[in-house]
């Protein structure tokens, strides 16, 4: 756990100034920026106004994936067509239903917007605004059609939630909620269990005009925050990724897989690693940085047996999987048995695009002994990397993946 | 009686044509799934927690946030076994060699350029105007497939304790057991049939218990890309023995995409909305006070659906929170000669991956000139009308939504010709005694 949060902190620590959470925390509006490059996508810095909505602590949420906010009554084809704009590294803007930590429903206009690295045009992070529609807005503005059509069960309703917040006032003892109910600045009751809160909800303009504002603030503090370290941010992508440099759903999509395991690209000039596993970097105790872009030969040394080389020359020459015991060694010298597993890996259009050659040393196998065989988790590791392989270069503009 | 004629799948390397197919009798020596060869066979076992009594806030998939499973469902053990078989080159292509891609638009379908599937195999008649007819043991069935193309067993934790998987578990004839089986012909990686207790041979027909048991297989792998299928038939289901198909495709499929609008909430909390802005029209059923509340009331409507002779598809999708169930007359237009030859010659037959917006086409043009319009215009075609899926779907409530014994006398009874499927029906329940008795579905006969 605190490697994990030891990574989030790097996050905007390694691409923004150290007063960027300073001059986020400046500003009102109720916000999350999250990572996709890390595994499970999650929250990297959330708004103090984001915390008042919803009611969690700052412990709660960071670390956590956005999904922690919806419920049961969260409109599933809205989630999918999220997930799929973050897949596709594009910006959102959708009406949806959250839960706070009460596990009381609300409304929001949710606006996301993608942030990439000016230089090779690779996803950095995604802002993530909220902005709550206000009951009385949805009522006058979006739900002017439906009211029209029953007018009396809707004044019912409207009356029965009335008096059940007020109710809820008149019980509650506290004073400070009771500010929190009047404050306009809080977010709207959600008490409403007279009105159907899983009722689609239209925001409106103002709403609208909130969130991009908020939208155009936040970027604004990280582009300026980001020219003092001189890795620079940007809203639109200006620059294609450059060749060799796995497109950044891709990434997220393998780094979910925890195993060590190395992809090489045979369509680069001597094959070179394009995406090496946390644990092949455990196992090996390299950095990605010193892996990233070399040939695997450097993972070989003096009493490594040339004929298995030689099987594995043969059977990536001839498109084959393979499986092999080879002597390897550690960036500190020393060696290691690997049974590794070599296997050609398709992209959509059916050509080989990576070659995936996944690692197992002695801790590996003795591991388990309740769970699957250690071949098996091999394997799988092998079938997780094609369907992530195919799936995401199906769509265009992610044509490496 | 209303028939076409069509290209069978082979799902199985034991699938042989009908005229070919030689029955298999005693110790047939090949290691099949029969009773001959499975006793005591050693088959890995994953026993799963059941849902049933738990309602969660949250939905259903945060059931492992306490405790881990021993083994990922999905992840590990189904991948895993999957890319196992196709190290042992049991399918018939490499599917991950089919060039597959979005079409470009604002649905995404999706289409797969498939040239192996078909091959090598003759045309067979298929009965379209019978959804439910009794098991045949001499056609091809999944007794009949070979172990090594079992990844494993897919069972409910008998004591009802927490997931374990069990590597070596010796399989027990006296109890059928529900198998996870390779698709030799797959339209994606990880394509597997789910054959619920394979041994009863039940024929390819809803059941609560079985429906229930393929939610928990989406809520197991708790994986929104890993979605379960089933045809009927009538509907492009082409074996009559029970099962259910899945793959895992990580890309969203139109169909859930498609906005929706909320029609009724029933007594368990169940909702169901009607699809909207799609060119198949069909009902979508979420939520629930339970998993098993929501398994029944879909359960129920296909009970429903298959007893009036309606064919229909049901895509499980969102790790079994949300399902689709889509009522289709395609086979019969195409018996009655009123599809196109144009739509005919792709070849193209609309069970529920081509509903849900996953084209399986099999000739390259097509394949180059796949485009939203097109995709479009063959759905369109595979569903209901307007007003007859409004009558559909106000017979479904009526049935669904009451569940008190007094709507046995109202519920529609099997028209004549059905009477001998509804006997045998009547019966296979006294045999079984894990139907439970609803009440509703009661055949009057």
């Amino acid at each position: 756990m605190e490697f994990q949060l030891g990574l989030i902190e790097q996050s905007l620590n390694s691409r923004y100034s150290l007063w960027v959470r300073e001059a986020l925390n400046d500003l009102s509006d109720n916000f999350t920026i999250t990572d996709p490059s890390m595994s499970g996508h999650p929250i990297v810095f959330v708004s103090r106004g984001f915390l008042k909505m919803t009611g969690y602590t700052k412990e709660e949420v960071i670390g956590k994936n956005g999904r922690m906010f919806q419920g049961p009554k969260t409109c599933r084809s809205s989630v999918m067509q999220i997930r799929e704009a973050i897949r596709e590294e594009k910006g959102i803007q959708i009406n949806l239903l959250n839960y706070r930590k009460d596990g009381t429903p609300f409304w929001v206009f949710f606006q996301l917007s993608p942030v990439f690295c000016k230089e090779d045009g690779r996803i950095i992070h995604f802002v993530g605004v909220q902005v709550p529609i206000w009951k009385n807005s949805r009522k006058s503005i979006c739900g002017f059609a439906r009211i029209q059509g029953v007018p009396y069960e809707n004044e019912f309703r409207a009356c029965k939630s009335l008096l059940e917040s007020c109710r809820r006032e008149l019980l509650s003892d506290s004073i400070s909620e009771l500010d929190f109910l009047l404050n306009r600045d809080s977010p709207p009751d959600s008490d409403i269990r007279g009105v159907d809160i899983e009722e689609p909800c239209e925001a409106c303009d103002d709403e609208k005009q909130r969130a991009a504002i908020a939208i155009s603030n936040i970027l604004s503090v990280l582009t300026h925050h980001s020219e003092v370290t001189g890795r620079l941010v940007c809203e639109r992508r200006c620059s294609v990724p450059r060749v060799g440099i796995l497109c950044s759903s891709l990434n997220t999509s393998l780094n979910r897989i925890k195993q060590s395991f190395v992809l090489t690209d045979p369509n680069l000039p001597d094959m070179p690693i394009v995406y090496a596993s946390d644990e092949f970097l455990k196992l090996t105790g390299y950095t990605r940085r010193e892996v990233l872009g070399r040939n695997c030969r450097f993972l070989s040394g003096i009493d490594t047996d040339s004929s298995t080389l030689f099987k594995i020359k043969e059977s990536l020459q001839s498109e084959q999987a393979c499986t092999v015991r080879i002597l390897n060694y550690r960036k500190n010298k020393s060696s290691f048995w690997n049974d590794l597993h070599i296997s050609p890996v398709r992209n959509a259009s059916g050509k080989v695009a990576y070659f995936v050659g996944v690692q197992m040393d002695e801790d590996d196998k003795k591991q388990d002994e309740h769970g699957l065989n250690p071949k098996m988790k091999q394997l799988s590791t092998v079938g997780a990397v094609r369907v992530a392989v195919r799936s995401l270069s199906m769509t265009v503009g992610c044509s490496r993946g | 009686m209303l028939s076409i004629k069509r290209v069978p799948t082979v799902v199985s390397n034991y699938q042989k044509d009908e005229a070919e197919e030689v029955s298999r009798r005693g110790g047939c020596g090949r290691n099949c799934l029969n009773k001959c060869c499975i006793e005591g066979a050693k088959i890995p076992l994953y026993a799963f927690k059941e849902l049933n009594k738990i309602a969660c806030s949250k939905g259903l998939c945060c059931q492992y946030e306490n405790s881990v499973p021993p083994v990922a469902f999905l992840d590990s053990l189904l991948l895993g076994e999957w890319e196992d078989r196709m190290q042992h080159g049991l399918f018939r292509y490499d599917v991950t060699a089919c060039e597959t891609k979005v079409i470009p638009g604002k649905y995404g379908f999706i289409a797969q350029l498939n040239e192996g599937r078909h091959l090598k195999k003759r045309p067979t008649e298929f009965r379209v105007d019978k959804v439910l007819q009794p098991f045949d043991g001499s056609k091809f069935n999944f007794t009949k497939v070979g172990q090594e193309e079992v990844l494993f067993r897919f069972e409910p934790n008998e004591n009802g304790g927490d997931t374990e998987f069990i590597p070596n578990a010796p399989v027990d004839v006296e109890n059928s057991p529900s198998v996870v089986a390779i698709n030799v012909s797959p339209i994606e990686y990880g394509h597997v049939l789910l054959i619920p207790r394979v041994l009863e041979c039940f024929p390819q027909r809803i059941d609560p218990e079985s429906f229930l048991l393929a939610l928990h297989m989406a809520a197991e792998a708790g994986n929104a890309y890993f979605r379960l299928g089933y045809n009927s038939l009538g509907a492009f289901a082409t074996i009559n023995h029970l099962h259910f198909q899945a793959y895992y495709l990580a890309v969203p499929f139109p169909i859930e995409k498609a906005p929706m609008k909320k029609i009724i909430t029933l007594k368990d909390g169940v909702l169901v909305s009607e699809l909207l802005k799609y060119p198949v029209r069909g009902l979508v059923f979420e939520g629930g006070n339970s998993l098993q509340a929501l398994s029944n009331s879909v359960s129920d409507a296909c009970i429903y659906l298959q007893e009036n002779n309606i064919p229909f598809n049901v895509l499980i999708a969102d790790c079994g929170q949300r399902i689709f169930l889509l009522p289709q007359c395609y086979a019969e237009k195409q018996a009655l000669g009123e599809v196109s030859s144009e739509l005919l010659e792709t070849q193209v037959n609309p069970a529920v991956w081509e509903i849900s917006g996953h084209m399986v086409l099999k000739r390259k043009e097509d394949y180059e000139e796949a485009s939203e319009e097109n995709a479009w215009r063959l759905l369109a075609e595979v569903s209901l009308s307007e007003e007859r899926f409004q009558e559909v779907c106000a017979l479904i409530f009526e049935v669904i939504n009451t569940g008190d014994a007094e709507n046995a006398e109202g519920s529609p009874s099997c028209p004549k010709e059905e009477s001998d499927a509804c006997v045998k029906k009547v019966e296979a329940k006294n045999a079984s005694p894990r139907l439970p008795v609803t009440g509703t579905q009661e055949c009057l006969v």
